[in-house]
Order: structure tokens, then C-alpha cells, then sequence
């Protein structure tokens, strides 16, 4: 969680996050033709994003296609916002508890 | 062109228990919005979502089945005609180990630029993975207060 926490402590990173939520799936030439960085630049904050596994990649062929992985934010907003669905949390743990009974 | 997402989560947990997560129902209901997935889990299985009423949401069938490494679904929405217009899309779990933990990655793709349904997933993915990662890692579906979630 430290390392979303960080990655996103950016403001150029988040930038990069919101050419991918904009187009998903962009390469790095792509990327770099949207912000005013070299590419060695872009290469290391895109490094830093896929470390904390907000960004996700996929090759096709030869081309390395970024997208964003909104799932770590996502886990970060559970955790605060779980608590108002405290009484829907406690009716699925007694049905987990209720079937692992059974077996 | 086609519409692609794809979606990667880590989750302290075994392959064969993830892969259980995965293909059981009993599971399924309790982080995926309740509902409910039918399949025999083989390749060439027919594969169907219900909602917790039983009706229909999504069907197709299992195009590849290498428990507990990788499963591809042929995936159409059966219950918003303009999103069952779009025809089948392909969603593909592979499941790797990383140390003590194992990656999920979920890419869900249909040859269709700008596709509705790709859209309309992509709400969903994200809450039914963080759900998935808390019940395997925790017992429990969402994560309360007291539960903080690793990684």
C-alpha cells in the first residue's frame, strides 16, 4: 500500500494515469508524445506506476501496451469506505461461516 | 479494433485455493454481488452468471480450462440488449505464483472498438477483485475497518 501511496504522491505519474483512464492501452511512444518529458522520464515514472501494480502491461508482438490498473485504489477505498457496509459484511460472513459448516 | 481491459491483483493465497475462488459458487456468491456462476469448468463447458433470482446475466462457454493455472471465457451479456449485441468477448484469468502470494490477471477483450460492454465491466472488475483479494486473504468478502488489506 506504501508504494501506491508513493506512486501516486506524483504529479506527473498521476498525469500518466489520466492519459491511460483517457485511452487505455497506450504504448510508451504513445504516452510520450502527450507530456512535455523525455522518454528515459517516462520509462522511470512508468516503472515506479507498474511497481505498485497501477499500471498493468501487456505485449503484443513486439509492442509493450500500458493499462490502467485501478484495483490497488480501489483496495485502498474498501478499506475506509467498508465501514458504512458493516451490516451487508456481517450477513456474507455468517453465510461463509454457515456454509463452511456444512462441510 | 478491439476493446481490451485488463486487470492485475496480487493475493496471499495458494493456486488451487484461488483456483476454487474462482470456479465454486458457494464462493463466487460471496464476492461477486451474489451471484452465481454454472459450469462444469472443462474445456468445452458451457458457462452461465445468474443473478441471485436465478435469471440469466452472462453466458458462454469455457474455451480453455488448465486448472489452476488459466481459464478463457467466451463471455456474452445476456440481459442489456445493446450490450448482447455486441457478441461474445473473451476473458481470460491466468494465475501465476509470486513468492507466497499469487497474481490474478483478468484480461477481458471483444473485437469491437469502444464496446459497451467492455465499459460496463469495468466498473464491476475492480470491486470483484478487491472483494475476491479480502475473502481469500481475510475470510471475509469487503474488508471492514479493522481489516486492513496487504500489499
Amino acid at each position: 500500500m506504501d508504494a501506491v501511496f508513493k506512486a501516486l504522491a506524483d504529479p506527473t505519474r498521476r498525469r500518466l494515469l489520466d492519459r491511460l483512464h483517457a485511452r487505455n492501452g497506450q504504448t510508451l511512444g504513445e504516452l510520450c508524445g502527450q507530456v512535455d518529458m523525455t522518454r528515459q522520464a517516462v520509462t522511470k515514472h512508468l516503472t515506479i506506476l507498474e511497481a505498485a501494480n497501477l499500471v498493468a502491461v501487456s505485449w503484443e508482438g513486439r509492442e509493450k501496451h500500458h493499462y490502467l490498473n485501478p484495483v490497488p485504489i480501489n483496495d485502498i477505498a474498501e478499506r475506509w469506505i467498508g465501514k458504512y457496509e458493516r451490516p451487508r459484511l456481517k450477513a456474507l460472513s455468517n453465510l461463509k461461516k454457515s456454509l463452511e459448516r456444512e462441510e | 479494433m478491439s476493446s481490451k481491459y485488463l486487470y492485475v491483483t496480487y493475493i496471499r493465497t495458494s493456486p488451487q485455493k484461488l483456483w476454487d475462488a474462482l470456479t465454486n459458487p458457494e464462493f463466487q456468491k460471496q464476492y461477486w454481488f451474489g451471484m452465481p456462476q454454472e459450469s462444469e469448468w472443462k474445456t468445452g463447458s458451457s458457462w452461465k452468471m445468474l443473478f441471485s433470482d436465478g435469471r440469466v446475466a452472462d453466458a458462454g462457454e469455457i474455451l480453455e480450462s488448465d486448472p489452476p493455472r488459466r481459464l478463457v471465457i467466451k463471455w456474452r451479456n445476456e440481459f442489456r440488449p445493446e450490450l448482447k449485441a455486441e457478441g461474445y468477448s473473451r476473458c481470460v484469468y491466468d494465475l501465476e505464483q509470486e513468492g507466497d502470494s499469487m497474481r490474478l490477471t483478468v484480461t477481458h477483450t471483444i473485437d469491437v472498438p469502444n464496446a459497451k460492454l467492455i465499459e460496463a465491466v469495468s466498473g464491476g472488475w475492480p470491486k470483484v477483485l478487491s472483494s475476491l483479494k479480502s475473502f481469500l486473504e481475510t475470510g471475509t468478502p469487503l474488508p471492514g475497518i479493522h481489516q486492513a488489506p496487504k500489499g
